[in-house]
């Protein structure tokens, strides 16, 4: 099989997991979990299309990759500081009991 | 296509698997931490070390010691009574399933015009860490400090956001 391809594929696997993840949980924080697994993936491609591209030593992908980590990172502390403000406010984490917006 | 490729992206997949499937939420955030290692694996296997070695440092460093803060601080661990499914998980696995179909599909029928299939790609690319420096502050020197702008606005955001507002309720 085509190198490419396999690392694709399993990218590919990761991203319907994070999003069968997002998707089905509860828990807020397990939604994020399932969101940061996603980005993961669409790293993993960035970097598998980088190694396997025509041009690799102009570093469009790796370039790509580690500032999608970086904006991920701000996602992550920024959408975990909103759970632990949500749960100060409705003392749950539930995604199903959140049905209102007034505090 | 060798092994080594079977068994990091077994660790990371099953990784993933556990930390979406387990009841304890902090089991999935150790779950989790296997998952980003197998990620960085794979990032170290395709030859990009520096993205490997930041992926550990900011995922495994950062991002999972954030999570089981939160989990810890939202009292998460305690397994609901209700289940730790939504209402509707058949209709969010049959959505999930068919992206997977969609990209497999994708992927496997354009397989023979991918490029990587010939000799010239068996040897990975020679980047070195000072080309990622050299290009990070030459080619790429606006986007660097728009991300540092962007770390510093969710820094200040998220301190911010998770405050407690004992001024404000009186």
């Amino acid at each position: 099989m085509n190198p490419l391809a396999g690392y694709l594929l399993v990218a590919a696997l990761l991203f319907a997991i994070g999003l069968a993840g997002a998707l089905t949980r509860r828990n807020a924080i397990l939604v994020l979990i399932g969101i940061e697994l996603m980005l993961n993936a669409a790293n993993l491609n960035l970097i598998a299309f980088w190694r396997y591209g025509p041009h690799p030593e102009a570093l469009t992908g790796m370039m790509f990759a580690i500032f999608s980590i970086a904006v991920a990172a701000a996602e992550a502390a920024v959408g975990l500081g909103l759970v632990i403000s949500i749960h100060r406010h409705a003392h749950t984490t539930d995604l199903d009991a959140m049905n209102r917006m007034k505090g | 296509m060798n092994f080594a490729f079977y068994l990091i992206s077994g660790l990371a997949v099953a990784g993933a698997l556990a930390a979406v499937l387990l009841k304890n939420t902090v089991h999935c955030a150790l779950a989790l931490t296997v998952a980003f290692a197998g990620i960085a694996l794979l990032f170290l296997k395709l030859g990009a070390q520096f993205a490997g070695f930041a992926q550990i440092l900011v995922y495994i460093g950062a991002v999972a010691i954030l999570v089981v803060f939160a989990i810890l601080l939202t009292r998460g661990s305690e397994t609901p009574k209700d289940g730790v499914y939504s209402k509707f998980p058949l209709t969010g696995l049959a959505i999930a399933a068919a992206v997977f179909a969609v990209l497999g599909w994708a992927v496997l029928n354009s397989a023979s015009v991918l490029p990587g299939a010939g000799n010239s790609s068996a040897v990975a690319p020679a980047v070195t860490v000072m080309d990622i420096g050299n290009a990070l502050m030459s080619r790429y020197v606006l986007p660097l400090e728009i991300v540092a702008l962007l770390l510093t606005a969710a820094l200040i955001g998220a301190v911010i956001v998770a405050m407690h507002e004992k001024e404000e309720a009186k």
